[in-house]
C-alpha cells in the first residue's frame, strides 16, 4: 500500500515530530518502499498463529512490596534543561 | 611498550599475573594506542583516562586476581553513573546517567577497566556506525570501509587492539555482523541472558548486551562477568549451567545444520567460499553437516522492521526535552511546539525513519495488518528453529551476506541497508543466542561464521566455536598498513 | 432519573489509588505530600534504559477488588503501553491493561439494582502538573507548570462499570458502597480530596422506555462525591434540553468547574485519541494461581453489602438505617461494638446514627454503658442524652460513675416518684376534678409538673400511669 504525504504528516504528529517538507517528501517515497517490503508477509497464511510478544516463556515476576530511598533531587535535576521551584519547567501545556 | 594489537584478554592476565606488566602499564598501552591511531577509526566518542587509570593504580597497590585490570570498551548505549552516555544521538549529547546499568555494575564488580564509551549508530539503529551523530566509525581493515553496526565502534576497537574485549549490544545483528566485518568473535547470548538495565533501549524484546573478544574463549570470559539475572529486569534469568571457557579440540558427534533458506538470501560468493572453507574444516574436527530449514527466514527480515520500529517509536518517545537531553523552546512556544523542535533537531534520519514506521505500524486501523502480523511470524519462526534444534546441535550461516561494504554505499537505499541484518534478525526474534567468528577473508575482508543454538545453549556453541575458531587459526591482526600506532 | 420522560444512563470509571508503600513499577515509597521530586528513581522518572519491575502487593491488591467486586480473576493478563504524550507521562506511554485485564465482569449491587463491572485493571498514576502565572493557576493562560514527579508510578487499579446507573444519586450511592467497600478490604484509603479517588463519568440520555444508547459525554474532575452529582445532574439536564431544542449532543470531554458549577469542553485533541496499545515487553505476563487467589479470597473481611444484610437480620434494623451504618467500615465497626457490648442494636442503631461524632472520641464501652443504663431502666432516655454529653467532655468516664455522681439515676419505682406526684396533685386539686369531670387532656399539664420536679429521671409515661392511678 503506497502511503501519502497525508499519512505520513499525519504519522509525524502523532509521533511529535516536526518534518521539513523535503523530510515529508523522502520520509513519504521511503517509508512505501519499506511497507511495500515488509507487505510480503500477507501471502503468508497466519490463521490461527498466537502472536509471540516475548522470545522466552516467562511470567509472574514481581517484586515484594517494599520502598526503598529515592535518589536525592539535586540529582535528577542536574540534567533538567529547566529546573525551576524543586521541579521540571515546561511551556505552558496549552 | 607492550604491543595491543592482537592481545588477548587472556593474555592480558597472564602478563599481569606474572608481574610482566602493571596494571597502569597495560592501561596506558591501550590508552596510548587509542590516541595514536583512533583518529583513523574514530571508534571512541570518549576515553576516561584519568578514572581509568586511577582504577588501574588501586589494582597495582592493593592487588589483583581473575580478570581485574584488564581493559575493555563499552558500547556509548550504556548508562555509565556520572559518565556521559549519548547513544550516538545528538538528543543525549552531554547527558549525564545518574545510575549504573546492570551490566556495567557486574563489569565494575569483575574490575574491568572502562577505558571509555566507543561509537554506534544513533540508538543502535543501522548496520554501518554511519549513523552515529558524532561521525562514522571506520574499518579497522579498510578505512574506506564501515566496520559494520550498530556496534561498529566497540567491533572496531577490540580488532583495532585499543581493548581486548569490549560490549556491544544486539538487536538485529549488531553485535554479530560488526564482529564479522571487523574479524572479531561477537556473541550475543540468549534473550534474558543479561540484564537490560541501563541499557538504552531500541526494541526491549530483541535488545541483548554481548561481548566482542580476539577469542572465543575470551568471549567466554566476559560472558561469565556478564551473564545472570538482576531483580531491575524482569526479562532476565540466570543460565541453567555457568559459562565453561572453552578447550575441547574436537565437533565430534556435533551436528551443524545449514539452512538452504537462509543462503538463499543473496550471499556474495566469496563470503559462501570461505563459509564453505570452514564447514569441510568442522568436518575434519569431526562434526556432521546435515541440510536443515528454515522456511521463514525469508520473512524474518519485513517482520523484524515492523516489531523492532514498533517498540522503538515507544522507547524513544521519552526523549522529549522535560526531564534531560536536549531541549529547543522559542518564545511562546508551547509544550507541543517544544517537543516537535526538540525532536526534529535530536533525531537523526534513521531514527526519524524508523520513529515514523513503528508509529505507523502500531497507528489506529494498522495494527493487525502490520505489528500482530509481525508478531504471527514471530512464531513461524521460533517454531521452526525448534523444529531445527529437534535433529541438528547448531544452525550455522555465514553472519554477513557480504564483506565490509564501502562508508556510503546503502546509505540512501534503507532497504538495501536493512539486508545487511537478513542472516542475523531470524535469531533476534526467537531470542536465540549466537555467535560470530572470523573464518577467513574475501577480498582481504574478514568473513563470519554465524552458530546459533537452542535458547541457553551458549556452552555448546562457545565449545563447537572454539573448537572450530583453532582450526581456522584466523589472525585477526588487520594489514599493518592501516591501523599501525 | 426520569425527567420529562427522559432517561439517563451513566456509567462510571473509577481510578483508586492503592495504599501499597512503593510504587507500582519502582521502588519508590508511595507516599502523599512529600516535597517535589523528592520520591522519584530512574524508572519513575523514565530515564533512558531504566525498566519497571512489578509490585507483587500492588497485584494482589487488584485481586481482592476483583474478588469484592464479584469478578473472574484473569488466568493470565498483560500490561500494554498506552502511548501519549504529555509532560505529566515521563515515558510517554502509561503502562496499563489492555485486551487483557487482571479483573473481568463483576458487579456491586446498589439500592436494589445489580451494577456490572466491565473490567478492573492494574495501571500507573501520572505525575502532577503544577501551573504557574497565567490566571489563578489554572491550565488556561499559564505561562508555564512544573512537573512534580512524586505521584508518577502511584499504583492504580481502573474500574469500569456497565453503563447500568440510571440516575446521579445512584451514581453516587454506588460510589458510595465503592468507597466503603475498598476502605473495608484496606487496598486505599479513596480519600477523594488527596485524589486517592477520582471518577469520571460517561453520561448520555435517552427517552424513556428507549433500548438504544444516545450520545455520551465524558465527565472529568469531579473530586467530591458532591461535584459528582452536581455534574452529572447539570450535564443531564444540558443533554435534556439540547435535545428538546432539536438539537444534537455531541462526543466530547468535559470538565466540571466547582466554582461555577458549570462544564467546560476541553480543547478537542488534534489526534483523536490514538494510544497505539501494544504488549509492554518490558514485562512478562502474570498469571495468578488459584492458590493465590484462594488465599486473598479466605482472607477477605465481611463486604459492606453482606454486612448491611446481616445487620437487617441480626439487629433487626431497616435497610436505610443498615445502609447507614454502613456509610463507612469504622461506623460499622463501631456500631457492632456497641451493640456487642449494649447487648441491644436497635438502641445501638438510633445512637450511633444520631451521634455520628462518637466514632472515634467515645470508646464503644462508654456508649453501650449509657445504652445499658437505659435499657436497664436506670436512667430515662433523656437522661441518657446528658449522661452522653457528659461522656463527651470526658470519654473515658464510666457512664455508672457518672450517674451516681450526678444523681441522675431514674427514681421510677421509688417513694421519692410517689411522693412528688401526690405534691403536684395536692397543689392542683382543679386539675384533678377536671380530670375526674372527664376532661382528660389536662393530665399532660401534671405529667409536666412532675417531670419538671424530677429533672427528666423519670419515665413520662409511668408518671401518667402514677398519676392516673392515684385520680381514680
Ligand atoms: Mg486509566
Ligand atoms: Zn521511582
Amino acid at each position: 500500500m503506497a502511503i501519502s504525504s497525508d499519512d505520513v504528516l499525519h504519522v509525524a504528529r502523532l509521533a511529535r515530530l516536526r518534518l521539513t517538507d523535503d523530510e515529508v517528501t523522502r520520509m513519504t517515497e521511503q517509508l512505501s518502499t519499506i511497507i511495500g517490503h515488509v507487505e510480503q508477509l500477507s501471502s503468508l497464511d497466519l490463521q490461527g498463529v498466537e502472536p509471540t510478544a516475548h522470545a522466552l516463556d516467562l511470567t509472574n515476576r514481581v517484586r515484594a512490596d517494599a520502598a526503598r530511598p529515592s535518589w536525592p533531587r539535586d540529582e535528577v535535576l542536574r540534567n533538567a534543561p529547566d529546573p525551576a521551584d524543586g521541579g521540571f519547567r515546561v511551556p505552558p501545556t496549552a | 611498550m607492550t604491543e595491543t594489537l592482537g592481545l588477548t584478554a587472556e593474555r592480558c592476565v597472564e602478563l599481569l599475573d606474572a608481574r610482566e606488566v602493571s596494571c597502569r602499564e597495560l592501561v596506558t598501552a591501550y590508552l596510548d594506542r587509542i590516541q595514536a591511531a583512533d583518529g583513523g577509526i574514530h571508534a571512541f566518542l570518549r576515553t576516561r583516562r584519568e578514572a581509568a587509570l586511577a582504577e588501574a593504580d588501586g589494582f597495582d597497590r592493593d592487588g589483583r586476581t581473575g580478570l581485574q585490570g584488564v581493559p575493555i570498551a563499552l558500547k556509548d548505549i550504556l548508562c555509565t553513573k556520572g559518565e556521559e552516555t549519548t547513544a550516538g544521538s545528538r538528543i543525549l549529547e552531554g547527558h549525564i546517567p545518574i545510575y549504573d546499568g546492570g551490566c556495567v555494575t557486574r563489569v565494575k564488580a569483575a574490575g574491568l577497566v572502562a577505558l571509555g564509551k566507543t561509537n554506534m549508530d544513533e540508538f543502535a539503529m543501522g548496520s554501518s556506525t554511519e549513523n552515529s551523530a558524532f561521525g562514522v566509525t571506520h574499518n579497522p581493515w579498510d578505512t574506506e570501509r564501515v566496520p559494520g553496526g550498530s556496534s561498529g565502534g566497540s567491533a572496531a576497537a577490540v580488532a583495532a587492539g585499543f581493548a581486548p574485549l569490549s560490549l556491544g549490544t544486539d538487536t538485529g545483528g549488531s553485535i554479530r555482523q560488526p564482529a564479522a566485518l571487523c574479524g572479531v568473535v561477537g556473541m550475543k547470548p540468549t534473550y534474558g541472558a543479561v540484564s537490560r538495565y541501563g541499557l538504552i533501549a531500541f526494541a526491549s524484546s530483541l535488545d541483548q548486551i554481548g561481548p566482542f573478544a580476539l577469542t572465543v574463549r575470551d568471549a567466554a570470559l566476559l560472558m561469565q562477568v556478564i551473564c545472570g539475572k538482576d531483580p531491575c529486569d524482569s526479562t532476565s534469568v540466570d543460565l541453567p549451567e555457568p559459562i565453561e571457557v572453552p578447550s575441547a579440540g574436537s565437533m565430534r558427534g556435533v551436528r551443524l545444520g545449514v539452512p538452504s533458506d537462509l543462503l538463499a538470501q543473496g550471499v556474495e560468493p566469496g563470503v559462501r567460499e570461505a563459509f564453505d572453507a570452514s564447514l569441510a574444516a568442522a568436518e575434519g574436527l569431526g562434526a556432521e553437516i546435515v541440510e536443515t530449514a528454515l522456511p521463514h527466514a525469508g520473512y524474518a527480515l519485513p517482520a523484524y522492521y515492523l516489531i523492532a520500529p514498533a517498540e522503538a517509536s515507544a522507547n524513544l518517545s521519552r526523549f522529549d526535552g522535560v526531564r534531560y537531553g536536549l531541549r529547543l523552546a522559542e518564545p511562546g512556544d508551547t509544550v507541543g511546539d517544544m517537543y516537535g523542535r526538540t525532536r526534529a533537531a535530536g533525531f537523526g534520519p534513521e531514527v526519524k525513519r524508523r520513529i515514523m514506521l513503528g508509529t505507523y505500524a502500531l497507528s489506529a486501523g494498522y495494527y493487525d495488518a502490520y505489528y500482530g502480523m509481525a508478531q504471527k511470524v514471530r512464531t513461524r519462526i521460533r517454531e521452526d528453529f525448534a523444529a531445527a534444534f529437534a535433529d541438528v546441535d547448531l544452525v550455522v550461516s555465514p553472519t554477513s551476506p557480504t564483506v565490509a561494504f564501502r562508508i556510503g554505499e546503502r546509505v540512501d537505499d534503507p532497504w538495501a541497508m536493512y539486508a545487511s541484518d537478513v542472516l542475523t534478525v531470524p535469531v533476534n526474534l526467537a531470542g536465540l543466542p549466537g555467535i560470530s567468528i572470523p573464518c577467513g577473508t574475501s577480498e582481504g575482508l574478514p568473513v563470519g561464521f554465524q552458530m546459533v543454538g537452542p535458547a541457553f545453549s551458549e556452552n555448546r556453541i562457545l565449545r563447537a566455536a572454539h573448537a572450530l575458531e583453532s582450526a581456522i587459526g584466523f589472525d585477526p591482526r588487520p594489514p599493518a598498513t592501516v591501523v599501525r600506532a | 432519573m426520569s425527567v420529562d420522560g427522559w432517561e439517563a444512563v451513566i456509567g462510571l470509571e473509577i481510578h483508586v489509588q492503592l495504599n501499597t508503600d512503593s510504587k507500582m513499577f519502582c521502588a519508590c515509597a508511595n507516599v502523599f505530600g512529600a516535597e517535589p521530586n523528592t520520591l522519584t528513581c530512574p524508572v519513575c522518572l523514565g530515564y533512558p534504559g531504566a525498566l519497571p519491575t512489578i509490585n507483587g502487593g500492588a497485584v494482589d491488591k487488584a485481586i481482592q477488588i476483583g474478588l469484592a467486586l464479584d469478578c473472574e480473576i484473569a488466568g493470565r493478563c498483560q500490561f500494554h503501553r498506552k502511548n501519549y504524550f504529555y509532560p505529566d507521562s515521563p515515558k510517554a506511554y502509561q503502562i496499563s491493561q489492555y485486551d487483557q485485564p487482571i479483573c473481568t465482569r463483576g458487579h456491586l449491587d446498589v439500592d436494589g439494582g445489580r451494577i456490572g463491572i466491565t473490567r478492573a485493571h492494574l495501571e500507573e498514576d501520572a505525575a502532577k502538573l503544577v501551573h504557574a502565572g497565567g490566571s489563578g493557576g489554572r491550565i488556561a493562560g499559564a505561562e508555564s507548570s512544573v512537573v512534580d514527579f512524586n505521584r508518577c508510578g502511584t499504583p492504580l487499579v481502573e474500574i469500569v462499570t456497565e453503563p447500568d446507573l440510571r440516575s446521579p444519586e445512584q451514581a453516587v450511592a454506588f460510589l458510595g458502597l465503592l468507597k466503603n467497600t475498598l476502605q473495608t478490604i484496606g487496598v486505599s484509603d479513596c480519600d477523594m480530596e488527596k485524589g486517592s479517588l477520582r471518577c469520571d463519568a460517561n453520561v448520555s440520555v435517552r427517552r424513556a422506555g428507549e433500548m438504544g444508547l444516545g450520545t455520551k459525554t465524558e465527565l472529568k474532575n469531579m473530586n467530591s462525591f458532591k461535584f459528582l452529582g452536581e455534574g452529572m445532574a447539570a450535564e443531564i439536564r444540558r443533554q435534556i434540553d439540547l435535545l428538546e431544542a432539536g438539537g444534537e449532543v455531541r462526543q466530547e470531554t468535559l470538565h466540571y468547574d466547582p466554582q461555577a458549577r458549570a462544564l467546560h469542553a476541553r480543547r478537542s485533541k488534534e489526534e483523536a485519541d490514538d494510544y497505539r496499545y501494544f504488549p509492554e515487553p518490558d514485562l512478562v505476563p502474570l498469571e495468578p494461581s488459584a492458590d493465590t487467589v484462594r488465599r486473598l479470597r479466605d482472607a477477605m473481611p465481611e463486604l459492606p453489602a453482606a454486612r448491611i444484610a446481616r445487620f437487617r437480620e441480626t439487629y433487626g434494623l431497616s435497610e436505610q438505617d443498615a445502609t447507614d451504618l454502613n456509610a463507612a467500615p469504622e461506623i460499622a465497626d463501631y456500631f457492632e461494638a456497641v451493640a456487642g457490648a449494649s447487648g441491644d442494636g436497635k438502641a445501638a442503631s438510633d445512637w450511633v446514627r444520631n451521634q455520628p461524632g462518637a466514632v472515634g472520641t467515645i470508646p464503644a464501652e462508654g456508649l453501650a454503658g449509657v445504652v445499658k443504663l437505659i435499657t436497664a431502666g436506670t436512667i430515662t432516655a433523656t437522661i441518657g442524652k446528658q449522661v452522653y454529653a457528659l461522656l463527651e467532655s470526658d470519654p473515658s468516664a464510666d457512664p455508672a460513675a457518672l450517674v451516681e455522681e450526678h444523681g441522675l439515676a431514674s427514681i421510677g419505682d421509688s417513694s421519692e416518684l410517689e411522693g412528688m406526684v401526690a405534691e403536684v396533685l395536692a397543689q392542683n386539686p382543679q386539675f384533678v376534678e377536671q380530670f375526674r369531670a372527664g376532661k382528660e387532656g389536662v393530665i399532660n399539664a401534671l405529667v409536666g409538673q412532675v417531670m419538671k420536679q424530677t429533672r427528666g429521671r423519670a419515665d413520662a409515661r409511668q408518671v401518667q400511669q402514677l398519676l392516673r392511678d392515684r385520680m381514680q
